[in-house]
């Protein structure tokens, strides 16, 4: 008998998805656990496997549609059958927003065994014309929380280019009325895109002639024209400077995706509700890097281990050491936390991920490397499982390989601490009363202090320091 | 330009109007040898003699039928109720004749008469002589129905009134009969559906007609010194209604208030609430608000009856909820 399928909960915190691919078409059989889609969902891209066998007899979201949980997406059962009832079920469900009853209760009775697919012979059942089951959905609800407005704030806002989810309003029930988004309006900076000064044409006055390379000034146009069409000229013309048309828009809106979602919420709660502090110390890692080439002289090509890898094993084992700051704060209790799990920040097209190395106090060097690099190059390809970006006791990010010396990173809740890690830089330093050059690195660690006081984050720190300046430690 | 009563430029009105064509005659309680229960007809018995200025008994069914059908027959009858309280009576020739019978003898017959006398309350007399029609009337397709607030709209309307083909119920007012204006000594008309902005401003509109005009101009300057512009429309007709006039000012104040002397439920100003929130809701900052007077029977007690209607100090209250200043 044909049921209506609803989208299950394929994240714990997850209210809707977005239906990225559908795998499996409309007429396609399908067996349990079969994959039938994908789904983005707030954490990452889901399988939307099917628990029962059947065929796909009609797909009811489009890729790329936002389905609520347990709103209907398919309709699944046995060839032929007739699904008039159940397409008035659905729309029914589409306007009175509920939710898939898994599996349907009443369906429409089977057709005749020898109805030909897909066209059904059997008619329709009185209570459900076919035409109404033709008729389109009821309007789809909103996606997200209802933002409470006038017309006139609505109407406004759009012509001043607010975003009315960001103002608060002061109208009876929190409603944004007229005032809240011309003081909006106000208040908000200026919705000109800020161009890098070099790019701007630049006045002559403006600038001494030494900040700005000759070659790179914005040459006058004309005297740009005949240099660009000689060909053979060793000097490439500098590109003209990036010029908006009158009529190109000052913005582009892009709805927020689950991911940004997920990250905007978390990452403001956690800036919001933890009371972060900040320790910093660089060392020396010449020790570290040598060992690391060792290492990668020892694995001969069968993997390779990153000054990342030293460093996420380095703060798992410094955890093991301290185990105070491998701690949660949970409101009526501080959670210690018996297994060590690292985050490791991953930067993707859509945003932060943070996949999660398990136990990497106890693994080794070469087993962290391998799966850093899967967890890091699936979570760019959208293809971590929840579980492989959940339950991280404590975080590691690094901007190293982007040139940053030191930053502050917000902690991950609700872990207690998250290390932030600078790139490698040649110092001068004194050593026996001589001046000479070493390698150093900066680290920051962001604690909880709810959690974490600033002593213990202090020996935190210095037990991680002597692991990575005496990198064999992480052998052992 | 002279400056006159309401009573008196309504009736010039009549006078130019019974000058102009001798269809046109008068009939109500008391308007000939009395000169009017108010005074409206004052010197009319005079000029146009008994036969165009007949003093009816007390039997407004009766004389009201007689208006409709002398207009039938094409006379242009001023049938003057002493109040619009005892046009009750007469219901049924109003709504079931006046407004039906061009329609039901397929255009062989217009009738244009006018009802016309003072409505709303006036000062204690209580309530069933301080009721406000209009709803009802506005209600009638067939029907016009007009409610001036000055002298000067007064004459103009009324003179409208009389040339109309159609029946047209003028509604007046007992306390604006001496409320004063400027108005002109040539000749003039004001058609009917065309509205009045009798203030201007731009934070808040104020919608209303006859008495409440006053009313909603005393509130605006009491807004005034708040730093809050109101403007105040006026649409001197309820049917046919400018709505034009009321929307354009939404949209550029982006607030709405109603103020009528009737009753709440079914109130004219709620018809005028869903055409605003039709044509202006991109417009609107607030939701639309009305005062109305309190949904009960008119007290006879002085101070009762002034609490139940619309005062200055509700319009007011209205203005800060749509302004968001409470």
């Amino acid at each position: 008998m044909a049921q209506i399928i609803g989208l299950p909960k394929l994240s714990p915190t997850m209210e809707e998805g977005v239906l990225v691919k559908w795998i499996k078409g409309e007429g396609d059989a399908v067996e349990p656990g079969d994959l039938v889609a994908e789904v983005e969902t707030d954490k990452a891209n889901m399988d939307f496997n099917l628990e029962d066998e059947g065929v796909l007899l009609k797909l009811l979201v489009e890729e790329g549609d936002t389905v609520k949980l347990g709103a209907p997406v398919a309709i699944l059962g046995e060839e032929g059958e007739d699904i008039a009832s159940l397409l008035t079920e659905v729309d029914a469900m589409r306007a009175g927003g509920g939710q898939a009853a898994v599996p349907a209760a009443e369906s429409a009775p089977p057709a005749a065994p020898s109805a030909a697919p897909p066209a059904p012979t059997a008619p329709p059942a009185p209570t459900a014309p076919a035409a109404v089951a033709a008729q389109p959905a009821a309007a789809p609800a909103p996606s997200s929380g209802r933002v409470l407005a006038s017309p006139l704030a609505k109407t406004l806002a759009i012509e001043l280019g607010i975003d009315l989810r960001t103002i608060q309003g002061t109208g009876p029930g929190g409603r944004i009325v007229e005032r809240d988004v011309r003081a909006a309006a106000q208040g908000a900076p200026s919705a000109a895109p800020a161009v890098p000064a070099v790019a701007a044409p630049t006045p002559a006055a403006a600038v001494p002639a030494a900040a700005v390379p000759a070659v790179a000034a914005p040459t006058p146009a004309v005297a740009q024209v005949p240099a660009a069409r000689e060909t053979s000229l060793a000097v490439v013309p500098p590109a003209a400077p990036p010029r908006l048309a009158e009529t190109d828009s000052d913005y582009r809106d892009e709805p927020l995706s689950g991911v940004r979602k997920t990250i905007a919420q978390r990452m403001l709660a956690a800036k919001r509700d933890i009371p972060h502090f900040y320790l910093t110390r660089s060392f020396d890692v010449a020790a570290m890097l040598a060992f690391r080439k060792r290492l990668n002289e020892l694995l001969d090509g069968r993997g390779k281990v990153s000054v990342n890898d030293l460093i996420v094993k380095a703060v798992a084992l410094a955890l093991r050491r301290v185990p105070e700051c491998n701690a949660s704060f949970m409101d009526a209790v501080i959670r210690y936390h018996n297994r060590v799990h690292i985050g490791v920040a991953v930067a993707s097209d859509r945003g932060l991920i943070t996949p999660v190395v398990r136990d990497a106090d106890l693994k080794g060097l070469s087993v962290i490397a391998a799966e850093v690099r899967d967890l890091a190059q699936r979570a760019r390809d959208r293809r971590l499982k929840v579980h492989e970006i959940q339950g991280s006791t404590f975080t590691v990010s690094n901007l190293g390989m982007f040139g940053i010396e030191s930053f502050q990173a917000i902690v991950n809740p609700p872990e207690g601490g998250i290390l932030a890690v600078g790139t490698v830089v040649d110092q001068p330093v004194v050593v026996d009363g001589e001046l000479t050059v070493a390698r150093r690195m900066t680290v920051t660690l962001s604690c909880d202090h709810r959690v974490i006081d600033g002593a213990l984050g202090a020996r935190y720190l210095a037990e991680l320091v002597e692991l990575l300046e005496k990198p064999e430690s992480l052998a052992l | 330009m002279p400056i006159i009563s309401m009573r008196e430029a309504l009736n010039q009105a009549m006078n130019e109007e019974m000058e102009r064509d001798p269809d046109v005659f008068l009939m109500g309680e008391e308007v000939g040898y009395y000169n009017g229960a108010y005074k409206v007809s004052q010197g009319l018995l005079q000029t146009f003699s008994e036969r165009r200025v007949i003093d009816a008994p007390i039997a407004e069914m009766g004389f009201a039928g007689i208006g409709v059908g002398a207009a039938m027959v094409g006379l242009r009858p001023i049938i003057e109720f002493m109040t619009f309280n005892f046009s009750l009576v007469a219901i049924d020739q109003i709504v079931n004749n006046a407004a039906k019978i061009y329609q039901m003898s397929a255009g062989q017959f217009c009738v244009p008469i006018v009802f016309r006398g003072p409505g709303g309350p006036a000062v204690q007399v209580a309530a069933q002589h301080s009721q406000s029609l209009e709803s009802f009337y506005a209600n009638v397709p067939g029907l016009k129905v007009v409610m001036p607030a000055t002298a000067y709209d007064s004459k103009g309307l009324l003179k409208t009134a009389i040339r109309d083909d159609n029946p047209v119920v003028f509604i007046e007012s007992e306390t604006l009969y001496g409320v004063t204006s400027e108005v002109p000594e040539e000749e003039y008309l004001i058609p009917m559906g065309k509205g009045d902005i009798k203030r201007e401003g731009q934070h808040v509109t104020l919608v209303a007609w006859s008495k409440m005009v006053h009313t909603c101009l005393d509130a605006a300057g009491e807004l005034a010194t708040m730093d809050i512009e109101a403007e105040v429309v006026d649409p001197r007709s309820l049917r046919p209604l400018d709505n034009e006039i009321i929307t354009d000012s939404v949209r550029k104040t982006g607030r709405c208030v109603i103020v009528e002397v009737g009753w709440p439920h079914c109130g004219f100003g709620a018809e005028i609430a869903f055409q605003v929130q039709r044509d202006c809701l991109d417009h609107l900052d607030a939701p639309v608000e009305r005062v109305t007077s309190d949904d009960v029977p008119m007290p006879y007690a002085l101070n009762l009856e002034n609490e139940v209607q619309p005062q200055v100090k509700d319009v007011v209250a209205a203005v800060k909820r749509v302004l968001y200043l409470e």
